[in-house]
């Protein structure tokens, strides 16, 4: 299969009056035509900011990406004008958000939302537009699509409105969907038709999909890859299979250590990860997880492991220590 | 009550669902319950009859016509508002110059809306040194008074631009230029509320949204934030032209503003103060009118401001 993006070391920079916060420092992961690459970490490890940057959508300042590429389908979107972006956001790639409530401009009625881009895209005409907007409402399973064109986004409830961006995002046909989050701000079941809906949809029309989210069991259900992040470095990427059965990094056992799961005994506590994820604002000297691990050896101290494949199938971690024996691979 | 309850039962329920009102809607349901404001748009609305429908009555040419032997009469049957000082009939000069007026009011703030949206828009999207520059500016000429202004840019620019005809009428050229004074001196405030605005709502998530949908630049600020302040700029166009309205009553009165035979309110200002008392007619008149157009804009803004504030619940 053929690289659809490909990642490399890629960095972000915040430059804040308390100094500079390294938000992603050094990624480098790829996704294929069709696949579905879910991002797990906790808040504030640099998702939602890597996705942002190969997009070129952070703010600039004070955000600052330092380096790095993001091959698209061979072309580097970092070093691309706004312009050219301009062309790429929605029709190539497009991206939903987390929160469907503030994601929808309330003054313009979604059938104009939607058509926007088809019109700025696609150069339909009005009617044209409308009629494949009513198409993308129907897909995202909106009943009465016809007269809900006028609507505005207050009329819908929050489920419904997510929906409503998904249609937007699928408008003009992208290879590359990026979801930021999409059903964190949903209650459960809607959450769930969310997942199957996207995932209805990836394979009707063979679109990639990078999933962002905190929520493990959400990625069992989804994803083909998993890549961990933490503190702005991958930590771990591995078939989600793999990762679920035998994760290799100290940080994805705690993860997975500390879901609640219907095959475990009731009574046992769940464990946490005692301490809290190190400031961004220096970029750490050794290991970003040595002062949380249990596995801490003195060289996870002064320097930081880098991202090596261990086995096959794609698994990689950044760890000096083989967690299955706890001593240094 | 027998006949209620009958009412009531036969009412289907498609009848009693009430469907969702439009934004709109809502608004002109708040707007009609502050009475001040309805008060101002009946008042607005007679006075636009008035500078209108009386030119039905009175021709220009009667409203321009001098006949000094009939200077400075007393309102009588003849010349219900009297006669000024060149015997012209003030009931007649009032109703074209209301016209004038009121065209000076509504086409400034035109001016004056866009080039405050433009400021505003430019300033607060684009923010960094685009800002800087254009808000300088901004301060700039809102530190120099503005009846300062006026005065310069009217002698200076003053009987340069020849008559013109505009629906079957001649305007003096004063008119267009007093209209782009006005509203070169009145875009600041405007465009101070335009940016704020800006600054926060292109924070919205909905903004990011778009540009992830590829919207251009252009596009997210008049299609996407704009839309979003729409209600203040409203508000403040609308006491904008109360303000114009004055503004062209000041220079005019001053005697740099439209001039004669063209009447405009300010301008039959202008002829009345060496009359104050022995023909308080000619000021009284076009001075009420004044009076009651800018104060019923400002009633007007008002409820508009309440109408369409969203954080207003009272329906």
């Amino acid at each position: 299969m053929v690289n659809l993006l490909e990642v490399k070391d890629l960095r972000t920079l915040f430059h804040t009056p308390e100094g500079t916060v390294y938000a992603v420092n050094g990624i480098s992961f790829h996704i294929d035509e069709g696949e579905t690459l879910a991002v797990v970490g906790e808040s504030g490890c640099g998702k939602s900011v890597s996705m942002l940057s190969i997009l070129q959508l952070i703010t600039i300042p004070p955000g600052e990406i330092a380096g790095g590429s993001a091959l698209y389908r061979g072309q580097d979107l970092i070093t691309k004008t706004e312009k050219e972006m301009e062309e790429i956001r929605g029709q190539e790639i497009a991206m939903i958000f987390q929160d469907p409530m503030t994601s929808l401009n309330p003054v313009l009625t979604i059938g104009r939302q939607i058509t926007e881009s088809l019109r700025t895209h696609k150069q339909m005409d009005q009617h044209a537009a409308e009629k494949r907007a009513i198409e993308l409402l129907d897909m995202v399973g909106i009943s009465d699509p016809e007269h809900r064109l006028g609507d505005y986004p207050h009329q819908f409830s929050g489920g419904m409105r997510q929906r409503v961006m998904i249609a937007m995002a699928l408008a003009c046909g992208p290879s590359l969907l990026i979801a930021d989050e999409p059903t964190t701000a949903l209650d459960v079941t809607i959450q769930a038709q969310i997942v199957e809906l996207v995932t209805r949809i990836r394979n009707q029309v063979h679109m990639a999909v990078i999933w962002i989210t905190h929520d493990l069991g959400v990625v069992a259900g989804i994803a083909d890859r998993v890549l961990v992040m933490y503190a702005g470095y991958i930590v771990e990427t591995a078939k989600v299979a793999d990762l679920y059965e035998n994760p290799r990094h100290p940080y994805t056992g705690a993860l997975l250590e500390a879901l609640p799961r219907v095959d475990r005994r009731r009574d046992r506590r769940l464990k946490s990860i005692p301490g809290a994820p190190p400031s961004l604002l220096m970029e750490p000297l050794g290991c970003p997880f040595a002062n949380r691990c249990e596995y801490v050896i003195e060289r996870c101290k002064d320097s930081n492991p880098p991202l090596t494949p261990v086995d096959k199938d794609d698994h990689s971690i950044a760890c000096w220590v083989d967690v299955r024996t706890g001593i240094p691979r | 009550m027998p006949e209620k309850s009958t009412k009531i039962a036969i009412l289907t329920p498609d009848e009693l669902e009430t469907p969702p009102l439009s934004l709109t809607q809502l608004a002109w349901r708040r707007f009609k319950r502050h009475r001040p404001a309805m008060i101002g748009l009946v008042v607005l609305s007679l006075l636009v009859i008035y500078a209108l429908g009386g030119s039905i009555f009175l021709s220009e040419k009667f409203a321009n016509f001098n006949d000094t032997s009939q200077r400075l009469l007393t309102p009588t049957i003849d010349h219900p508002f009297g006669t000024d000082s060149i015997g012209r009939d003030v009931l007649a000069r009032t109703i074209y110059g209301g016209q004038i007026s009121l065209l000076i009011g509504l086409t400034a703030v035109v001016v004056e809306t866009i080039l405050g949206i433009l400021v505003g828009a430019l300033a607060g999207f684009y923010g960094g040194i685009v800002d800087n520059i254009l808000m300088r500016i901004t301060e700039a000429m809102l530190n120099i008074p503005e009846i300062f202004l006026l005065i310069v840019m009217a002698k200076y620019f003053g009987g340069k631009i020849p008559e013109l005809d505009l629906f079957g009428r001649t305007f003096s050229g004063s008119v267009v230029v007093i209209v782009l004074i006005i509203g070169l001196t009145s875009w600041m405030y405007l465009a101070r509320i335009v940016r704020a605005q800006f600054l926060s709502l292109k924070e919205n998530e909905f903004v990011l949204a778009a540009r992830a949908t590829g919207t251009p630049n252009i596009d997210i600020i008049f299609r996407h934030i704009l839309p979003n302040s729409v209600a203040p700029i409203v508000v403040s166009a609308t006491l904008g032209v109360a303000n114009a309205i004055l503004a062209e009553a000041y220079i005019s009165f001053l005697g740099l503003g439209v001039q004669p035979p063209t009447a405009t309110w300010g301008n039959m200002l202008d002829g009345a103060n060496n009359y104050l008392e022995s023909a308080p007619w000619l000021w009284f008149f076009p001075g009420l009118l004044i009076l009651l157009t800018v104060l019923s804009i400002n009633f007007l803004g008002d409820g508009l401001r309440d109408a369409l504030d969203p954080r207003s619940r009272t329906v």
